[in-house]
């Protein structure tokens, strides 16, 4: 048994589980676009904790790789979110996802 | 060696088809007045290199050439076979159609379509020589419908006029109805004898018993497939539309060679149709009812082309008739020889409308015999043979047809001597009225006439040869002769002959009889004629003349077109119309249009929940999300 694996399972899956739940109400309650991507990043990486302790009880690698891909995707992803949030402010000068509604019926 | 050159002969005018159909619009003219004919030439030297080595494919008839169709226990090689009937029918097919292919050239000369023209012919050729060489039901078959394609192709040859193009069409759809019946008669075959080659066929049919049902259904079928094809009754009224095509197109396929097809067929499956005397004697019903018919609306016709059409279905009716008592040799000879003089009649006629500029109607015609001599002199010719009068071939094909009738049932050699007599009345009715007397047309028309150039004459007179000696291929034993064609068909014809009572003998007394009998009726039809249009002028009349009301009936075809039109076209266009105007329009529209507009509805219906709120898109989806969890859970 290791280091890692002293601490039950359980007490990741609830703290992941919080750290998820707090993304979803970041993402459905804020207004602002950047708190949402920080939002969605917080869901990503309570995601990935999960991955890395799974990997860790059971003795396999393959999920701490998986976490690695899931970085490397986040990163690009948030990149291309940054520069689209810039881009709107640049033309609309509000980042306000209320005030965004123009592509409606 | 020997494959090969059996080989070429339908591969020859396929060439040619690929060669002028490919490029019918950059190859001049004249080139193709080489190329169209040439093909057929080279073809029929081949054939004639074939018939004179004769004894080299006699030992084997059967030439396999490559395998075809084989699935499960069918097996279709692609095979020919060479016999005296094909080897007859080749030299017939590419003979008559090489004359006819130079005679075209003149013909044709002025037309825009020229190549067009030619590439159908030489894949006409291809087909009715891929028809006649086929060694199984499939590949003649395949020529079969080949030949009925060229004959759509060239009757609709002037496609801008709306009217040819039905004529076209009925020839199609007609000929549709007997192709059915061909390929109904090939499915019976094959679940019968299991093989579809004409050797396992026939060999096997020797050992059925005379008159089994099923060799009847199959013959009856196959007699369907003939009687589209070769134009008996009730399927005959494509023929006389088919006039609408050139002139040199009804030579070769409407009088020649295709509707001689069913006449082929038949002579090829002997031994099925001597083994089914129920058909035997519908066909003889048919062929006979079919010549005495076609003959009568023959008199009262007033366009060139269509009495020679009414003639042509007339003379098939023979070719059945001889057929239907087993005088397949006289069939056969009957074939060939008509292949002769009709071809000269059509072509003479095509001399003729192409002197008077496209004038059809012989009532418009009359005194040509001084302005187009080598026309009337073939014609001529063509006309005595076809009525029967010795020594020219007509007599001689004629007479075995009918003598064999004579040994068979003296009510239907009656019957088929009126017929005759009635064809030796309208044929010199049509040359009397062309030929001679004064010409009717107008004075303007008078000093257009022309000899036909000598590309069109010469074809006329080898034809004309070929009619006044074709006889001498079978010159029966009563004038000295050595029945030269029966014997080199006889192979052909063994075992059917085998199978069959031997024919009543009949004295040379009663044969000179009978002959002396038709001839004498010929004759005074003949003087009947000379009395009626060349004495008297009759027969001038306009089509709106009243006459008595028999006259009227011929005159009007028997309205067997109209009698058609009303039980068949009439009734199918009523119920299409009803489809069309309840069921389509009604019912299927509605419940496609009905698809759309449920599609459309829905969309402009759902597409509010488009806000553009990105908070609320949000809000949905991790509702969905909950959603499945909780039936995750549930389930």
């Amino acid at each position: 048994m290791t280091t890692l694996q002293s601490i039950p399972i359980q007490y990741y899956l609830v703290f992941c589980s919080l750290l998820f739940s707090i993304g979803v109400v970041g993402v459905l309650i804020k207004r602002n676009a950047l708190v949402i991507l920080m939002s969605i990043e917080l869901m990503i990486n309570s995601i990935n904790l999960l991955l890395a302790a799974f990997s860790a009880y059971t003795n396999d690698p393959a999920g701490q790789i998986f976490v690695f891909f899931i970085m490397v995707v986040a990163a690009a992803e948030v990149a291309i979110g940054l520069a689209i949030v810039v881009l709107i402010y640049r033309t609309t000068h509000t980042i306000d996802i209320n005030v965004l509604n123009k592509l409606r019926w | 060696m020997v494959n090969t050159v059996l080989f070429l002969i339908p591969l020859l005018p396929l060439l040619g088809f690929l060669i002028l159909g490919l490029g019918y619009r950059t190859i001049p003219s004249k080139w193709t007045s080489f190329i169209g004919p040439g093909t057929i030439f080279l073809s029929f030297i081949l054939s004639l290199l074939v018939f004179f080595n004769f004894h080299h494919f006699a030992i084997s008839p059967f030439r396999h050439l490559s395998p075809w169709i084989h699935v499960g226990s069918l097996d279709i090689p692609f095979a020919f076979l060479i016999d005296p009937l094909s080897a007859l029918m080749l030299l017939v097919v590419t003979g008559v159609g090489f004359i006819i292919h130079v005679y075209s050239v003149g013909y044709m000369k002025d037309d825009p379509g020229f190549n067009r023209f030619f590439a159908y012919m030489n894949l006409f050729v291809f087909s009715m020589l891929l028809l006649v060489l086929g060694a199984n039901y499939p590949i003649m078959f395949i020529g079969w419908e080949g030949v009925g394609l060229c004959s759509y192709l060239l009757i609709g040859f002037w496609f801008k006029n709306h009217e040819y193009n039905n004529a076209a069409k009925k020839a199609f759809i007609m000929n549709r109805i007997g192709d059915l019946g061909f390929l109904l008669g090939m499915f019976l075959i094959f679940t019968t004898f299991n093989s579809l080659s004409f050797n396992q066929v026939f060999s096997q049919a020797k050992s059925m018993t005379m008159g089994d049902p099923t060799i009847m259904a199959i013959t009856l079928l196959l007699f369907i497939g003939a009687v589209g094809k070769s134009a008996q009754i009730p399927l005959y009224t494509w023929l006389p539309d088919a006039m609408a095509g050139p002139t040199p197109v009804s030579a070769l396929i409407h009088a020649a060679t295709m509707v001689t097809a069913g006449v082929y067929m038949i002579a090829r499956s002997n031994i099925l149709y001597v083994l089914a005397p129920a058909t035997m004697t519908i066909i003889g019903i048919t062929g006979l009812a079919t010549a005495l018919f076609a003959a009568s609306i023959a008199i009262f016709q007033n366009d060139i082309k269509k009495v020679l059409a009414y003639s042509t279905i007339s003379q098939l009716g023979y070719m059945f008739v001889g057929l239907s008592v087993g005088a397949f040799t006289g069939a056969m000879f009957h074939l060939a020889t008509h292949a002769f003089f009709k071809a000269l009649l059509f072509l003479g006629a095509g001399s003729v409308i192409h002197a008077l500029g496209g004038e059809q109607d012989i009532r418009n015609m009359g005194g040509l015999r001084k302005k187009l001599p080598k026309t009337y002199w073939t014609f001529l010719i063509a006309t005595l043979a076809i009525a029967g009068i010795p020594p020219l071939s007509g007599f001689f094909s004629k007479d075995e047809i009918l003598l064999h009738l004579f040994g068979h049932s003296p009510v239907m050699w009656n019957i088929a001597v009126a017929g005759a007599m009635m064809t030796a009345f309208y044929m010199f009715r049509l040359l009397y009225l062309t030929f001679f007397r004064n010409f009717r047309g107008t004075e303007d028309k008078l000093h257009h006439i022309h000899e036909s150039p000598p590309v069109m004459a010469i074809p006329l007179i080898m034809l004309a040869l070929l009619a006044a000696f074709g006889g001498l291929l079978n010159i029966p034993g009563l004038f000295g002769g050595g029945d030269w064609l029966s014997g080199f068909l006889s192979p052909v014809f063994a075992d059917a002959a085998a199978v069959t009572a031997l024919p009543a003998t009949i004295s040379h007394a009663t044969e000179y009889l009978l002959m002396g009998v038709t001839l004498a009726g010929c004759l005074i039809m003949i003087w009947l004629a000379y009395h009626r249009y060349v004495k008297k002028e009759m027969g001038l009349l306009p089509d709106d003349a009243s006459h008595s009301f028999p006259v009227k009936l011929i005159r009007k075809k028997y309205y067997i077109d109209e009698l058609y039109d009303l039980i068949i076209s009439k009734p199918i266009l009523l119920i299409s119309r009803f489809f069309h105007d309840v069921v389509e329009l009604r019912f299927i529209d509605r419940m496609v249009n009905g698809v759309g507009n449920m599609v459309v509805w829905t969309g402009s219906t759902l597409r509010y929940i488009q806000t553009g709120n990105v908070g609320f898109y949000m809000f949905i989806m991790i509702l969905g999300i909950i959603l499945i969890l909780f039936l995750n859970i549930l389930i």
